[in-house]
């Protein structure tokens, strides 16, 4: 079953792909949609199996490499972390395909498009299941190659194309840290089976390595590079560039991989590697503050941007911050607790933006929308429920939607780690609930209420098709209750059976985060509101106050609205640097001195030589004979030299 | 041993030799006697003494009074030499009657200079192997010149045959001297003399044997002693041309590795220097002096150079996987080289022979089957796998790798892509350029067979390598072991 569940999306990529032609649109349609709810249905009965029946198991299909002392087979390794992102790669993949179904129908090429949804669902399941770093790694750049060609599928587009580009490369510089890291990992361990390096992991807790002549901790600095890959993948702060610009793909590509589940990669990476992280306590303070920098950053940034999927894009990149400070504080659990939530959510919302922008005719400006509440009211009540579910709405000590049990469980664990780190991370937590509450219903606002400010769009908006609004209701289901349903298995009671080794962590922070002051508790639902109230202030009561207050506070607006510099402040440094290089390499380097040297040259010289070699024959038979003498003369002289000297 | 046993040990080449004669005698009498016919005796007499080669069990037999000797390698030869001889005289039989060259002696002096080359594969003296090697340079010097008013095909005998008398006058210089310093010419007492000797041969030896190898080295053609091979090639009749360069250069090469591994087999430290040195000198003036020939003849004559300094990588490292080597790479040249001459003999328009490369022009939209056989050909030259060429090539490559000769295989490689730059333009003449006017039709069933036959050897050598390979691995096998 664990193979039918990787495979199937494989099978589906090949067929329509490959026969796309012969299948025609609905042929390909079903068959990646159908082997996706195949494979969903599976993942589940596998979650019910291995998370809940304590049933962790792999699977060996065959061995891959046999080099020396380097040997790897390909093996599915089925574990409760495995088996969590089995369910949410499956599902929300199994929707967004059913969705894309109505959101692509107008679409050219649309087996192309529903073979690399499923390729890239494939890839994604391989870097899950895999049970070494090589074959992770294979997962990883899999899903990277998925996502450049969903970002550029419209690749008439040229900003698609740039956007794609752009994301491949970012990426090369994270997956550069993840295989120097995998090679740190064999040199110290000699292997890359996760349960053997995981098995050894103690008694090298202490080893140190020399890198340029400084003597470093080995682990510490495995697991920093590692941690490098999972920030591009990720898009953590520095590397975050490619994800707003990645909205250039369909929405539906949006929704699945730059939300749901290929940036989460990261997040997955790091809890498989617990064991290896929880004795690299340098590099988890390291993760902690990265992460808290870029739910603050994203969040600040996700205030002032106008394209409706961009803020989500934002947003997305915030709460992937969220996990990872949890990471950085052990919290492991509450780290992917937060992932299975986010990925309902953060899915819902960008789906449900997609039938926005379907409803407007492929407009994503928020500024040209409004009041739509009453033209498309089943996305504007799906859009309420995610973004209710988004900044983590509820009521304490007794329910809320999925975002409230698992933020506020992962701001909690922040201040109970009682670390610099941790505090600063739990402070940045609560302020940026505060943004995240405020942008997420600025979007809802400028969205669904005020005056529509394009009346001809408004009057044409419509509902969307109903292939594309039932996936939502699952998605919506999830939303409200995954975080109230699951809570008790990922973060409370039942932890400890449900993730049984799956996580190694050294020291209990979830039973600490559990006993901490109410005040705590209680913090970020108070911000919560008081943003929403400021949401409701700026976008319902006062609509002329955003722009007043951006206005005299202009330094700061343009300071978010354009992301903090980064895309100008890499261009200058990284980009045109990088372009008069291959510039003046291409044209001095290789022109010049390798086509010059070498084809050019070579082709020249042997013309030469073949004209020279061609003169040699002169006709003249006395020039012949003299050549056989000098032959002869030449060979006898160089022989007497030899025997002589 | 008794003359009777001799007469046995040497039927083939005296049944050669004697039908040779009675040709001679049926078309000086025989007045209305057609020279199809007698050629097509001769072809039947070539493919009777190849029976009497594989059916004859005279293996490592010694016969004259040890100037003649039958081994696996001589009889591995002698029937490439045979194939070679058969099917160029069958391709030659309409050329002949086509150019007007319609006499009867022609195929008798082939069939002596295939005497001759036997001979010289046999041979296990110094004096017999001058003998078998003059009887077959003075018959390639006569049909040299075959077509005597023609100037080229005049001039082409003349210089031929000047520049064999040097080359035959520095053999016998290069025979003296180690007479001289050896006092015998038999091989067996040669490899005897060597094997005991402890120090270093003396300088005088050498020269005797740099000389011998200078005058071997003229007739396979290899640089420095190639001049003649070009013009040779181009001014002779195309029909001696097909000749020239298949069977004798099989049999110069069987000589060559026969003198060098068998009596000179102690020396090898001495004479490897002087075959690396020809090999490369061959593989290189082959490759780079053909990319700028337009006349296909003379295109041919630099590429059989270039074949030659690759089989002599082989002899260059010395060992029985080398000549292995040799004789596979030989082997395949043989066919390779007639089945590219069966095209240009194919080569007229409106009754005339063209051997300009731009005549193949659009070959493959005027007379698409000899299209595909000749790129067939022209990628086995160039040594692309599956096609014969490539193993050729590897064999030899093989075996100087593994005697520790990195630099010549390195360089070999590099000289056979030079090469491959004239063999694939071939093809891409015939391919993508505009046909120009279509050769005659029909080519006649002789060239289209031998063009099948040749092609088929060249293009199932990959599944059935079984007779050439294991012939050859037999054939090193016997020159090592007896010479030793």
């Amino acid at each position: 079953m664990d193979v039918a569940i990787v495979f199937l999306p494989l099978v589906g990529a090949i067929l329509a792909g490959f026969f796309g032609r012969s299948l025609g649109d609905r042929g390909a349609q079903l068959v990646t949609s159908g082997g996706l709810v195949l494979a969903a249905l599976f993942s589940i009965i596998v979650f019910f199996d291995v998370a809940l029946g304590g049933n962790a198991r792999t699977t060996e299909l065959f061995t891959w490499i046999d080099s020396g002392a380097f040997e790897l087979s390909w093996a599915l390794r089925v574990d409760t972390l495995t088996a969590i992102m089995f369910c949410v790669v499956t599902i929300v993949s199994a929707i967004v395909h059913i969705y894309s179904i109505g959101y692509m129908s107008e679409d050219k090429s649309i087996p192309r498009f529903m073979a690399y949804l499923s390729l890239f669902t494939f890839f994604m399941l391989m870097l899950v299941s895999a049970d070494n770093f090589v074959q992770m790694f294979f997962g990883w750049e899999g899903v990277g190659l998925a996502s450049y060609l969903l970002i550029g599928f419209w690749y008439e587009k040229p900003s698609a194309n740039a956007a794609a580009i752009k994301a491949f490369l970012v990426n090369r510089v994270g997956d550069v840290g993840f295989a120097l890291g995998i090679a740190g990992a064999f040199l110290l361990f000699g292997a890359v089976q996760f349960d053997v390096v995981f098995g050894l992991v103690e008694g090298q807790a202490d080893a140190s390595v020399s890198i340029f002549g400084i003597e470093a901790h080995a682990l510490t600095a495995i697991c920093l590079l590692l941690f490098v890959g999972a920030m591009g993948k990720s898009a953590q702060l520095g590397l975050h560039t490619w994800l707003p610009d990645a909205m250039e793909g369909p929405t539906p590509v949006s929704a699945l991989i730059h939300a749901a589940t290929m940036v989460t990669a990261g997040v997955f990476m790091l809890c498989r590697l617990s064991p290896m992280f929880e004795y690299a306590p340098v590099a988890l303070e390291v993760v902690t503050y990265v992460g808290a920098a870029t739910a603050l950053f994203a969040a600040t940034v996700g205030l002032t941007q106008t394209d409706i999927k961009r803020v989500i894009a934002y947003s997305t990149c915030s709460q992937l911050g969220y996990m990872f400070f949890a990471i950085g504080v052990s919290a492991y659990s509450a780290a992917m607790f937060h992932l299975m939530t986010h990925a309902f959510f953060k899915a819902l919302l960008f789906l449900g933006a997609g039938s926005v922008i379907h409803a407007m005719h492929h407009e994503q400006d928020m500024r040209k929308m409004g009041g739509l509440y009453n033209k498309i009211p089943v996305t504007y009540a799906l859009m309420w429920i995610g973004s209710l579910a988004l900044v983590g709405f509820g009521i304490p000590g007794v329910t809320g939607f999925a975002g409230f049990y698992s933020k506020d469980i992962v701001i909690e664990a922040a201040y109970a780690a009682e670390s610099a780190a941790g505090g600063f991370a739990f402070w940045i937590g609560i302020v940026a609930a505060l943004l995240t509450a405020f942008y997420s219903f600025r979007l809802l606002f400028m969205t669904f209420h005020g005056r529509p400010a394009d009346q001809h769009a408004y009057e044409h908006a419509h509902e969307s098709p109903r292939v594309m609004v039932w996936p939502l209701y699952v998605l919506a289901i999830g939303a409200v209750l995954a975080g109230a349903v699951f809570y008790p298995y990922f973060v409370g009671d039942a932890r400890e059976a449900f993730w049984g080794n799956s996580l190694l962590v050294l020291h209990d922070i979830i039973e600490e985060a559990h006993h901490v002051p109410f005040w705590v508790k209680a913090a970020p639902m108070v911000v919560t509101v008081i943003g929403i109230a400021l949401a409701w202030l700026f976008y319902i009561m006062a609509p002329s106050l955003p722009g007043l207050l951006a206005e005299r506070l202009r330094p700061l607006y343009l300071f978010s609205f354009n992301k903090w510099y980064f895309d100008e402040l890499y261009d200058r440094i990284f980009v045109r640097p990088a372009f008069h290089l291959g510039r003046s390499l291409w044209k001095s380097g290789d022109g010049a001195l390798i086509d010059g040297l070498g084809p050019d040259g070579v082709a020249s010289v042997t013309r030469n030589l073949a004209a020279r070699a061609g003169k040699l024959q002169s006709g003249y038979l006395y020039h012949y004979a003299f050549a056989m003498m000098i032959g002869v003369v030449l060979l006898i002289t160089w022989y007497m030299f030899r025997t002589m000297g | 041993m008794s003359i009777g046993a001799d007469i046995v040990a040497a039927l083939p080449e005296l049944f050669l030799a004697g039908t040779a004669i009675i040709l001679l005698m049926l078309g000086v009498f025989m007045r209305d006697i057609s020279t199809r016919s007698i050629g097509l005796l001769a072809v039947a007499a070539l493919a009777f003494a190849g029976a009497l080669i594989y059916l004859g069990d005279g293996r490592g037999t010694v016969a004259f009074n040890g100037l003649f000797l039958n081994d696996g390698f001589g009889d591995f030869m002698k029937v490439l030499v045979l194939i070679g001889a058969a099917l160029t005289i069958v391709m030659a039989l309409r050329g002949l009657e086509q150019e007007q060259m319609n006499q009867f002696e022609f195929p008798v002096l082939l069939v002596l200079a295939t005497v001759g080359m036997l001979m010289m594969i046999s041979a296990n003296d110094l004096i017999s192997l001058y003998m078998g090697l003059e009887l077959q340079s003075l018959a390639l010097y006569v049909v040299a010149a075959f077509r005597r008013d023609s100037l080229r095909s005049s001039e082409a005998g003349l210089k031929y045959f000047v520049l064999g008398s040097l080359a035959s006058g520095m053999l016998l210089y290069g025979m003296s001297m180690v007479y001289g310093f050896t006092g015998s010419t038999s091989f067996d007492v040669l490899a005897q003399v060597f094997a005991s000797q402890e120090d270093a041969p003396s300088i005088g030896l050498i020269v005797g044997i740099v000389f011998i190898a200078a005058g071997l080295a003229f007739k396979i053609s290899a640089v420095p002693f190639h001049m003649w091979t070009p013009d040779v090639y181009e001014g002779a009749p195309t029909p001696v041309t097909a000749f020239l360069a298949a069977a004798p250069k099989v049999a110069a090469m069987a000589l060559l590795v026969r003198v060098l591994m068998g009596p000179f087999g102690d020396l090898v430290a001495q004479w490897q220097q002087i075959v690396v040195f020809i090999a490369l000198a061959s593989m290189l003036l082959g490759s780079f002096a053909a990319i700028v020939q337009s006349n296909i003849k003379r295109l041919m004559a630099y590429s059989s150079i270039g074949h030659v300094g690759f089989a002599l990588v082989g002899l260059a490292a010395g060992s029985e996987a080398g000549v292995r080597g040799v004789a596979v790479y030989m082997a395949i040249y043989l066919f390779m080289t007639v089945g590219v001459f069966a095209v240009i003999l194919a080569m007229r328009v409106n009754g005339r022979a063209v051997e300009a490369m731009d005549d193949l022009k659009g070959l493959s939209k005027t007379n698409p089957l000899m299209a595909l056989a000749m790129a067939a050909l022209m990628f086995s030259m160039a040594g692309i796998p599956p096609l014969a060429g490539f193993f050729g090539k590897f064999y030899v490559f093989m075996a100087a790798v593994e005697a520790g000769l990195f630099e010549l295989a390195v360089i070999g490689v590099l000289a056979s892509v030079v090469a491959a730059y004239y063999y694939l333009r071939i093809v891409k003449v015939m391919y993508f350029d505009e046909p120009v006017e279509a050769f005659d039709k029909p080519v006649g069933s002789e060239l289209a067979s031998v063009l099948a036959i040749s092609t088929l050897v060249i293009v199932l050598f990959v599944l059935i390598p079984g007779p050439i390979v294991d012939g050859a691995a037999t054939a090193a096998e016997a020159l090592t072991s007896a010479g030793r």
